[in-house]
Protein backbone atom coordinates (compact mmCIF):
# COMPACT_ATOMS: atom_id res chain seq x y z
CA UNK A 1 0.00 0.00 0.00
CA UNK A 2 2.87 2.34 0.92
CA UNK A 3 4.56 1.59 -2.42
CA UNK A 4 1.30 2.29 -4.22
CA UNK A 5 0.91 5.60 -2.38
CA UNK A 6 4.50 6.62 -3.21
CA UNK A 7 3.96 5.70 -6.85
CA UNK A 8 0.72 7.73 -6.96
CA UNK A 9 2.37 10.82 -5.44
CA UNK A 10 5.29 10.60 -7.90
CA UNK A 11 2.83 10.22 -10.81
CA UNK A 12 0.79 13.31 -9.83
CA UNK A 13 3.94 15.34 -9.15
CA UNK A 14 5.27 14.36 -12.60
CA UNK A 15 2.07 15.50 -14.30
CA UNK A 16 2.03 18.79 -12.35
CA UNK A 17 5.62 19.51 -13.38
CA UNK A 18 5.16 18.50 -17.02
CA UNK A 19 1.93 20.43 -17.73
CA UNK A 20 3.28 24.02 -17.94
CA UNK A 21 6.12 22.93 -20.23
CA UNK A 22 3.77 21.06 -22.53
CA UNK A 23 1.42 24.05 -22.59
CA UNK A 24 4.25 26.46 -23.41
CA UNK A 25 5.25 24.27 -26.30
CA UNK A 26 1.75 24.05 -27.79
CA UNK A 27 1.19 27.61 -29.12
CA UNK A 28 -0.57 30.92 -28.43
CA UNK A 29 -3.81 31.58 -26.57
CA UNK A 30 -7.08 31.97 -28.52
CA UNK A 31 -9.05 35.24 -28.37
CA UNK A 32 -12.53 35.42 -26.79
CA UNK A 33 -15.57 35.25 -29.10
CA UNK A 34 -18.76 37.27 -28.57
CA UNK A 35 -21.93 35.46 -29.67
CA UNK A 36 -25.22 37.28 -30.34
CA UNK A 37 -28.47 35.31 -30.58
CA UNK A 38 -30.49 35.87 -33.77
CA UNK A 39 -33.92 37.13 -32.62
CA UNK A 40 -35.27 37.70 -36.14
CA UNK A 41 -36.14 34.09 -36.92
CA UNK A 42 -37.83 33.10 -33.65
CA UNK A 43 -41.08 34.04 -31.90
CA UNK A 44 -42.77 33.71 -28.50
CA UNK A 45 -40.82 32.05 -25.66
CA UNK A 46 -37.81 31.40 -27.91
CA UNK A 47 -37.65 35.10 -28.80
CA UNK A 48 -37.78 35.97 -25.08
CA UNK A 49 -34.94 33.54 -24.29
CA UNK A 50 -32.86 34.87 -27.18
CA UNK A 51 -33.44 38.46 -26.00
CA UNK A 52 -32.48 37.65 -22.42
CA UNK A 53 -29.35 35.91 -23.74
CA UNK A 54 -28.36 39.10 -25.57
CA UNK A 55 -29.17 41.57 -22.81
CA UNK A 56 -28.73 39.97 -19.37
CA UNK A 57 -26.29 37.03 -18.99
CA UNK A 58 -27.05 36.59 -15.27
CA UNK A 59 -30.81 36.33 -15.80
CA UNK A 60 -30.17 33.95 -18.70
CA UNK A 61 -27.97 31.74 -16.47
CA UNK A 62 -30.64 31.66 -13.73
CA UNK A 63 -33.35 30.82 -16.30
CA UNK A 64 -31.15 28.09 -17.80
CA UNK A 65 -30.76 26.36 -14.41
CA UNK A 66 -34.39 26.80 -13.31
CA UNK A 67 -35.91 25.66 -16.61
CA UNK A 68 -33.52 22.69 -16.94
CA UNK A 69 -34.29 21.51 -13.38
CA UNK A 70 -38.03 22.06 -13.88
CA UNK A 71 -38.14 20.22 -17.23
CA UNK A 72 -36.06 17.39 -15.74
CA UNK A 73 -38.46 17.08 -12.79
CA UNK A 74 -41.57 17.18 -15.03
CA UNK A 75 -40.15 14.45 -17.30
CA UNK A 76 -38.99 12.41 -14.29
CA UNK A 77 -42.42 12.43 -12.63
CA UNK A 78 -44.20 11.75 -15.94
CA UNK A 79 -41.97 8.75 -16.68
CA UNK A 80 -42.43 7.54 -13.11
CA UNK A 81 -46.20 7.64 -13.60
CA UNK A 82 -45.92 5.62 -16.82
CA UNK A 83 -43.37 3.11 -15.49
CA UNK A 84 -45.44 2.33 -12.40
CA UNK A 85 -48.13 1.03 -14.71
CA UNK A 86 -45.75 -1.48 -16.30
CA UNK A 87 -46.30 -4.02 -13.51
CA UNK A 88 -42.60 -4.15 -12.58
CA UNK A 89 -41.40 -3.88 -9.00
CA UNK A 90 -39.55 -0.56 -9.07
CA UNK A 91 -38.98 -0.17 -5.36
CA UNK A 92 -36.68 -3.03 -4.46
CA UNK A 93 -33.70 -4.85 -5.92
CA UNK A 94 -31.07 -7.37 -4.84
CA UNK A 95 -27.44 -6.28 -4.85
CA UNK A 96 -25.46 -9.03 -6.55
CA UNK A 97 -21.82 -8.39 -7.41
CA UNK A 98 -21.27 -11.78 -9.14
CA UNK B 1 -37.99 17.39 -45.08
CA UNK B 2 -37.63 20.87 -43.58
CA UNK B 3 -39.73 19.89 -40.55
CA UNK B 4 -36.92 17.59 -39.42
CA UNK B 5 -34.69 20.61 -38.84
CA UNK B 6 -34.95 23.06 -35.97
CA UNK B 7 -33.39 26.51 -35.81
CA UNK B 8 -31.16 27.13 -32.79
CA UNK B 9 -31.29 30.90 -32.21
CA UNK B 10 -28.19 31.20 -30.01
CA UNK B 11 -25.78 28.93 -31.90
CA UNK B 12 -27.32 30.16 -35.18
CA UNK B 13 -27.50 26.74 -36.82
CA UNK B 14 -30.23 24.46 -38.20
CA UNK B 15 -30.11 21.14 -36.40
CA UNK B 16 -31.57 17.74 -37.29
CA UNK B 17 -33.76 17.40 -34.15
CA UNK B 18 -34.38 13.60 -34.27
CA UNK B 19 -30.59 13.33 -33.92
CA UNK B 20 -30.82 15.31 -30.67
CA UNK B 21 -33.57 13.00 -29.36
CA UNK B 22 -31.43 9.97 -30.27
CA UNK B 23 -28.35 11.37 -28.50
CA UNK B 24 -30.49 12.13 -25.43
CA UNK B 25 -31.97 8.63 -25.47
CA UNK B 26 -28.57 6.93 -25.82
CA UNK B 27 -26.88 8.95 -23.12
CA UNK B 28 -29.89 8.53 -20.84
CA UNK B 29 -29.63 4.75 -21.22
CA UNK B 30 -25.85 4.52 -20.76
CA UNK B 31 -25.67 7.19 -18.03
CA UNK B 32 -28.48 5.60 -16.02
CA UNK B 33 -26.72 2.23 -16.17
CA UNK B 34 -23.15 3.37 -15.39
CA UNK B 35 -23.96 6.32 -13.16
CA UNK B 36 -22.34 9.09 -15.10
CA UNK B 37 -23.23 12.13 -17.14
CA UNK B 38 -21.72 10.95 -20.41
CA UNK B 39 -20.07 14.18 -21.60
CA UNK B 40 -17.59 12.10 -23.61
CA UNK B 41 -20.48 10.76 -25.69
CA UNK B 42 -22.67 13.86 -26.04
CA UNK B 43 -20.05 16.43 -26.97
CA UNK B 44 -18.79 14.67 -30.15
CA UNK B 45 -22.39 13.77 -31.05
CA UNK B 46 -23.52 17.41 -30.86
CA UNK B 47 -20.44 18.48 -32.77
CA UNK B 48 -21.27 16.02 -35.57
CA UNK B 49 -24.86 17.34 -35.74
CA UNK B 50 -23.45 20.81 -36.38
CA UNK B 51 -22.95 22.58 -33.06
CA UNK B 52 -19.71 24.54 -32.63
CA UNK B 53 -17.52 22.82 -30.00
CA UNK B 54 -17.97 25.49 -27.29
CA UNK B 55 -21.77 25.19 -27.58
CA UNK B 56 -21.57 21.40 -27.63
CA UNK B 57 -19.81 21.40 -24.22
CA UNK B 58 -22.14 23.96 -22.56
CA UNK B 59 -25.32 22.38 -23.93
CA UNK B 60 -24.08 18.99 -22.82
CA UNK B 61 -23.58 20.24 -19.23
CA UNK B 62 -27.20 21.45 -18.90
CA UNK B 63 -28.52 18.28 -20.51
CA UNK B 64 -26.49 16.16 -18.07
CA UNK B 65 -28.05 17.98 -15.10
CA UNK B 66 -31.63 17.33 -16.28
CA UNK B 67 -30.92 13.76 -17.35
CA UNK B 68 -29.21 12.89 -14.06
CA UNK B 69 -32.20 14.29 -12.20
CA UNK B 70 -34.50 11.84 -14.00
CA UNK B 71 -32.12 8.89 -13.38
CA UNK B 72 -31.55 9.85 -9.72
CA UNK B 73 -35.30 9.88 -9.09
CA UNK B 74 -35.53 6.29 -10.35
CA UNK B 75 -32.38 5.11 -8.52
CA UNK B 76 -33.63 6.71 -5.28
CA UNK B 77 -36.77 4.54 -5.46
CA UNK B 78 -34.57 1.43 -5.69
CA UNK B 79 -32.63 2.64 -2.63
CA UNK B 80 -29.45 3.11 -4.66
CA UNK B 81 -28.67 6.66 -3.50
CA UNK B 82 -26.73 7.31 -0.29
CA UNK B 83 -27.63 10.97 0.24
CA UNK B 84 -25.31 11.43 3.24
CA UNK B 85 -22.34 10.21 1.20
CA UNK B 86 -23.51 12.28 -1.78
CA UNK B 87 -23.74 15.53 0.19
CA UNK B 88 -20.32 15.01 1.82
CA UNK B 89 -18.80 14.36 -1.59
CA UNK B 90 -20.51 17.34 -3.23
CA UNK B 91 -18.45 19.74 -1.08
CA UNK B 92 -15.15 18.11 -2.11
CA UNK B 93 -16.29 17.91 -5.74
CA UNK B 94 -17.13 21.63 -5.94
CA UNK B 95 -13.85 22.77 -4.39
CA UNK B 96 -12.00 20.30 -6.63
CA UNK B 97 -13.79 21.48 -9.81
CA UNK B 98 -12.88 25.10 -8.98
CA UNK B 99 -9.22 24.17 -8.38
CA UNK B 100 -9.20 22.19 -11.66
CA UNK B 101 -10.80 25.10 -13.55
CA UNK B 102 -8.26 27.54 -12.09
CA UNK B 103 -5.47 25.20 -13.22
CA UNK B 104 -6.93 25.26 -16.73
CA UNK B 105 -7.14 29.09 -16.67
CA UNK B 106 -3.51 29.24 -15.57
CA UNK B 107 -2.41 26.89 -18.33
CA UNK B 108 -4.58 28.76 -20.85
CA UNK B 109 -2.72 31.96 -20.06
CA UNK B 110 0.46 30.12 -20.98
CA UNK B 111 -0.93 28.89 -24.30
CA UNK B 112 -3.28 26.33 -25.88
CA UNK B 113 -3.65 23.32 -23.66
CA UNK B 114 -5.83 21.02 -25.75
CA UNK B 115 -3.08 18.46 -26.24
CA UNK B 116 -2.14 18.47 -22.55
CA UNK B 117 -5.74 17.92 -21.49
CA UNK B 118 -6.14 15.05 -23.95
CA UNK B 119 -3.00 13.28 -22.73
CA UNK B 120 -3.99 13.61 -19.06
CA UNK B 121 -7.45 12.30 -19.99
CA UNK B 122 -5.94 9.29 -21.78
CA UNK B 123 -3.58 8.47 -18.89
CA UNK B 124 -6.40 8.44 -16.35
CA UNK B 125 -8.73 6.46 -18.60
CA UNK B 126 -5.98 3.87 -19.05
CA UNK B 127 -5.58 3.66 -15.27
CA UNK B 128 -9.33 3.17 -14.77
CA UNK B 129 -9.52 0.49 -17.47
CA UNK B 130 -6.53 -1.30 -15.93
CA UNK B 131 -8.15 -1.14 -12.48
CA UNK B 132 -11.48 -2.55 -13.74
CA UNK B 133 -9.98 -5.50 -15.61
CA UNK B 134 -7.32 -6.22 -12.98
CA UNK B 135 -10.07 -6.30 -10.35
CA UNK B 136 -12.16 -8.67 -12.45
CA UNK B 137 -9.23 -11.01 -13.19
CA UNK B 138 -8.28 -11.07 -9.50
CA UNK B 139 -11.88 -11.76 -8.43
CA UNK B 140 -12.22 -14.62 -10.93
CA UNK B 141 -8.89 -16.11 -9.75
CA UNK B 142 -9.98 -15.91 -6.10
CA UNK B 143 -13.35 -17.42 -6.91
CA UNK B 144 -11.72 -20.34 -8.72
CA UNK B 145 -9.45 -20.84 -5.72
CA UNK B 146 -12.58 -20.99 -3.57
CA UNK B 147 -11.89 -17.78 -1.62
CA UNK B 148 -15.19 -16.18 -0.55
CA UNK B 149 -15.07 -12.87 1.26
CA UNK B 150 -17.82 -11.15 3.22
CA UNK B 151 -21.39 -10.52 2.23
CA UNK B 152 -20.47 -9.09 -1.18
CA UNK B 153 -18.89 -12.36 -2.26
CA UNK B 154 -15.44 -12.62 -3.84
CA UNK B 155 -13.86 -9.28 -4.64
CA UNK B 156 -10.70 -8.51 -6.59
CA UNK B 157 -9.42 -5.11 -5.50
CA UNK B 158 -10.15 -4.32 -1.85
CA UNK B 159 -8.15 -1.10 -1.38
CA UNK B 160 -11.15 0.45 0.33
CA UNK B 161 -10.64 -1.89 3.30
CA UNK B 162 -7.26 -0.25 3.96
CA UNK B 163 -8.77 3.23 3.58
CA UNK B 164 -11.59 2.35 5.98
CA UNK B 165 -8.95 1.73 8.66
CA UNK B 166 -8.04 5.45 8.64
CA UNK B 167 -9.30 6.52 12.03
CA UNK B 168 -9.42 10.30 11.63
CA UNK B 169 -12.53 11.87 13.23
CA UNK B 170 -15.31 12.44 12.41
CA UNK B 171 -16.11 8.79 11.65
CA UNK B 172 -19.44 8.50 9.80
CA UNK B 173 -21.69 5.53 9.19
CA UNK B 174 -23.28 5.44 5.74
CA UNK B 175 -26.41 3.38 6.20
CA UNK B 176 -27.42 2.86 2.56
CA UNK B 177 -23.88 2.09 1.37
CA UNK B 178 -23.34 -0.07 4.46
CA UNK B 179 -19.95 1.01 5.83
CA UNK B 180 -18.31 3.35 8.33
CA UNK B 181 -15.31 5.49 7.49
CA UNK B 182 -13.64 8.80 8.21
CA UNK B 183 -15.50 11.73 6.59
CA UNK B 184 -12.12 12.79 5.20
CA UNK B 185 -12.00 9.75 2.90
CA UNK B 186 -15.01 10.63 0.65
CA UNK B 187 -14.19 14.36 0.96
CA UNK B 188 -10.58 13.85 -0.13
CA UNK B 189 -11.41 11.48 -2.97
CA UNK B 190 -14.22 13.69 -4.27
CA UNK B 191 -11.80 16.64 -4.16
CA UNK B 192 -9.27 14.74 -6.30
CA UNK B 193 -11.89 13.53 -8.80
CA UNK B 194 -13.30 17.10 -8.81
CA UNK B 195 -9.89 18.55 -9.72
CA UNK B 196 -9.71 16.10 -12.62
CA UNK B 197 -13.27 16.93 -13.72
CA UNK B 198 -12.62 20.69 -13.59
CA UNK B 199 -9.33 20.29 -15.42
CA UNK B 200 -10.77 18.11 -18.17
CA UNK B 201 -14.06 20.04 -18.43
CA UNK B 202 -16.28 17.01 -17.77
CA UNK B 203 -18.86 16.11 -15.12
CA UNK B 204 -16.48 13.67 -13.44
CA UNK B 205 -18.71 10.58 -13.24
CA UNK B 206 -16.18 8.68 -15.31
CA UNK B 207 -13.68 8.98 -12.44
CA UNK B 208 -16.05 9.18 -9.47
CA UNK B 209 -17.94 5.95 -10.16
CA UNK B 210 -14.81 3.70 -10.03
CA UNK B 211 -13.46 5.77 -7.12
CA UNK B 212 -16.68 5.10 -5.19
CA UNK B 213 -16.33 1.37 -5.83
CA UNK B 214 -12.58 0.78 -5.42
CA UNK B 215 -11.45 3.52 -3.02
CA UNK B 216 -14.53 4.27 -0.92
CA UNK B 217 -16.04 0.78 -0.92
CA UNK B 218 -19.57 1.30 -2.22
CA UNK B 219 -21.43 -1.67 -3.71
CA UNK B 220 -21.61 -1.08 -7.48
CA UNK B 221 -25.36 -0.29 -7.53
CA UNK B 222 -25.06 2.29 -4.72
CA UNK B 223 -22.02 3.82 -6.46
CA UNK B 224 -24.07 4.26 -9.65
CA UNK B 225 -27.03 5.93 -7.86
CA UNK B 226 -24.93 8.14 -5.56
CA UNK B 227 -22.74 9.25 -8.42
CA UNK B 228 -25.76 10.28 -10.48
CA UNK B 229 -26.97 12.36 -7.55
CA UNK B 230 -23.62 14.16 -7.58
CA UNK B 231 -23.59 14.53 -11.36
CA UNK B 232 -27.01 16.19 -11.09
CA UNK B 233 -25.74 18.84 -8.67
CA UNK B 234 -22.43 19.48 -10.43
CA UNK B 235 -24.30 19.51 -13.78
CA UNK B 236 -26.62 22.29 -12.56
CA UNK B 237 -23.59 24.26 -11.42
CA UNK B 238 -21.93 23.63 -14.80
CA UNK B 239 -25.10 24.74 -16.61
CA UNK B 240 -25.03 28.00 -14.64
CA UNK B 241 -21.38 28.80 -15.38
CA UNK B 242 -21.62 27.89 -19.07
CA UNK B 243 -24.83 29.93 -19.42
CA UNK B 244 -23.04 32.88 -17.89
CA UNK B 245 -20.33 32.46 -20.53
CA UNK B 246 -23.06 32.33 -23.19
CA UNK B 247 -22.11 28.89 -24.50
CA UNK B 248 -25.38 27.01 -24.15
CA UNK B 249 -28.30 26.27 -26.48
CA UNK B 250 -31.38 25.83 -24.28
CA UNK B 251 -33.68 24.65 -27.09
CA UNK B 252 -31.36 21.71 -27.79
CA UNK B 253 -31.27 20.85 -24.07
CA UNK B 254 -35.06 20.43 -23.93
CA UNK B 255 -35.22 18.32 -27.07
CA UNK B 256 -32.41 16.05 -25.81
CA UNK B 257 -34.00 15.71 -22.38
CA UNK B 258 -37.17 14.33 -23.94
CA UNK B 259 -35.16 11.43 -25.39
CA UNK B 260 -33.11 11.11 -22.21
CA UNK B 261 -36.26 10.69 -20.08
CA UNK B 262 -37.04 7.40 -21.85
CA UNK B 263 -33.42 6.22 -22.02
CA UNK B 264 -32.84 6.94 -18.33
CA UNK B 265 -35.70 4.60 -17.38
CA UNK B 266 -34.21 1.76 -19.45
CA UNK B 267 -30.68 2.28 -18.11
CA UNK B 268 -31.74 2.63 -14.49
CA UNK B 269 -34.16 -0.30 -14.44
CA UNK B 270 -31.51 -2.44 -16.19
CA UNK B 271 -29.26 -2.09 -13.10
CA UNK B 272 -31.90 -4.08 -11.22
CA UNK B 273 -31.28 -7.10 -13.44
CA UNK B 274 -27.50 -6.67 -13.86
CA UNK B 275 -24.80 -8.00 -11.57
CA UNK B 276 -22.24 -5.58 -10.13
CA UNK B 277 -19.31 -7.09 -12.04
CA UNK B 278 -21.35 -7.02 -15.27
CA UNK B 279 -21.77 -3.26 -14.86
CA UNK B 280 -18.06 -2.85 -14.06
CA UNK B 281 -16.88 -4.79 -17.13
CA UNK B 282 -19.21 -2.95 -19.52
CA UNK B 283 -17.98 0.28 -17.94
CA UNK B 284 -14.34 -0.78 -18.50
CA UNK B 285 -15.01 -1.52 -22.19
CA UNK B 286 -16.64 1.92 -22.63
CA UNK B 287 -13.65 3.57 -20.96
CA UNK B 288 -11.24 1.82 -23.36
CA UNK B 289 -13.28 2.91 -26.41
CA UNK B 290 -13.37 6.47 -25.05
CA UNK B 291 -9.59 6.40 -24.56
CA UNK B 292 -8.92 5.10 -28.09
CA UNK B 293 -11.23 7.72 -29.59
CA UNK B 294 -9.34 10.53 -27.81
CA UNK B 295 -6.03 9.16 -29.06
CA UNK B 296 -7.40 8.94 -32.62
CA UNK B 297 -8.55 12.56 -32.39
CA UNK B 298 -5.17 13.64 -31.08
CA UNK B 299 -3.45 12.11 -34.11
CA UNK B 300 -5.85 13.72 -36.60
CA UNK B 301 -8.28 10.85 -37.21
CA UNK B 302 -11.38 12.78 -36.11
CA UNK B 303 -13.79 10.90 -38.36
CA UNK B 304 -12.67 7.45 -37.19
CA UNK B 305 -12.82 8.74 -33.61
CA UNK B 306 -16.43 9.86 -34.08
CA UNK B 307 -17.35 6.53 -35.70
CA UNK B 308 -15.82 4.64 -32.77
CA UNK B 309 -17.70 6.73 -30.19
CA UNK B 310 -21.01 6.35 -32.03
CA UNK B 311 -20.51 2.59 -32.48
CA UNK B 312 -19.71 2.20 -28.77
CA UNK B 313 -22.81 4.19 -27.84
CA UNK B 314 -24.99 2.12 -30.18
CA UNK B 315 -23.69 -1.26 -28.98
CA UNK B 316 -23.89 -0.29 -25.29
CA UNK B 317 -27.48 0.89 -25.77
CA UNK B 318 -28.43 -2.42 -27.39
CA UNK B 319 -26.69 -4.39 -24.58
CA UNK B 320 -28.34 -2.37 -21.77
CA UNK B 321 -31.78 -2.46 -23.42
CA UNK B 322 -31.39 -6.23 -23.83
CA UNK B 323 -30.61 -6.65 -20.10
CA UNK B 324 -33.60 -4.48 -19.17
CA UNK B 325 -36.20 -6.07 -21.44
CA UNK B 326 -34.99 -9.62 -20.75
CA UNK B 327 -35.09 -9.01 -16.97
CA UNK B 328 -38.45 -7.23 -17.09
CA UNK B 329 -40.01 -10.01 -19.20
CA UNK B 330 -38.74 -12.66 -16.76
CA UNK B 331 -40.10 -10.71 -13.78
CA UNK B 332 -43.52 -10.27 -15.38
CA UNK B 333 -43.61 -13.99 -16.28
CA UNK B 334 -42.78 -14.90 -12.67
CA UNK B 335 -45.48 -12.59 -11.36
CA UNK B 336 -48.03 -14.03 -13.75
CA UNK B 337 -47.11 -17.60 -12.79
CA UNK B 338 -47.29 -16.72 -9.08
CA UNK B 339 -50.70 -15.13 -9.57
CA UNK B 340 -51.98 -18.22 -11.38
CA UNK B 341 -50.60 -20.38 -8.57
CA UNK B 342 -52.57 -18.24 -6.08
CA UNK B 343 -49.64 -16.31 -4.60
CA UNK B 344 -50.04 -12.75 -5.92
CA UNK B 345 -47.63 -11.31 -3.34
CA UNK B 346 -44.62 -12.77 -5.15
Amino acid sequence: MRRLLKGGISFFAGIALALPHLAWASGEAATNLVVVADTRRVTGVLKYIANVYNTDPWLFAVWAVVITALWGAILGFSMDFIMERSGLDLKSRKILEH
Amino acid sequence: MEWLYMYMPIAGVNIFWPGLVLIGFSVGTIGGFFGMGGAWMVTPGLNILGFPMAFAIGTDMAHIAGKSMISTMRHAKFGNVDYKLGFIMVIGTFIGIEVGAQLVMYLERLGRIDAVVRYVYVIFLALIAFMVFYDYAKAVKKKKAGVAEGERGTEGITWYKTFHKLNIPPMIHFKTAGFTCSAWLPSGISFLTGVLAGFLGIGGGLFRMPALVYLIGCPTHIAVGTDLFEVMISGLYGAFTFSLKGRIELVAVFVMLTGAAIGAQIGTVATKYAKGYGIRIAFGISVICCMISILLKQFGFSNISAVLILTTIGLMCVYISWIMFKGAAAELREKKAAKQAGNPLL
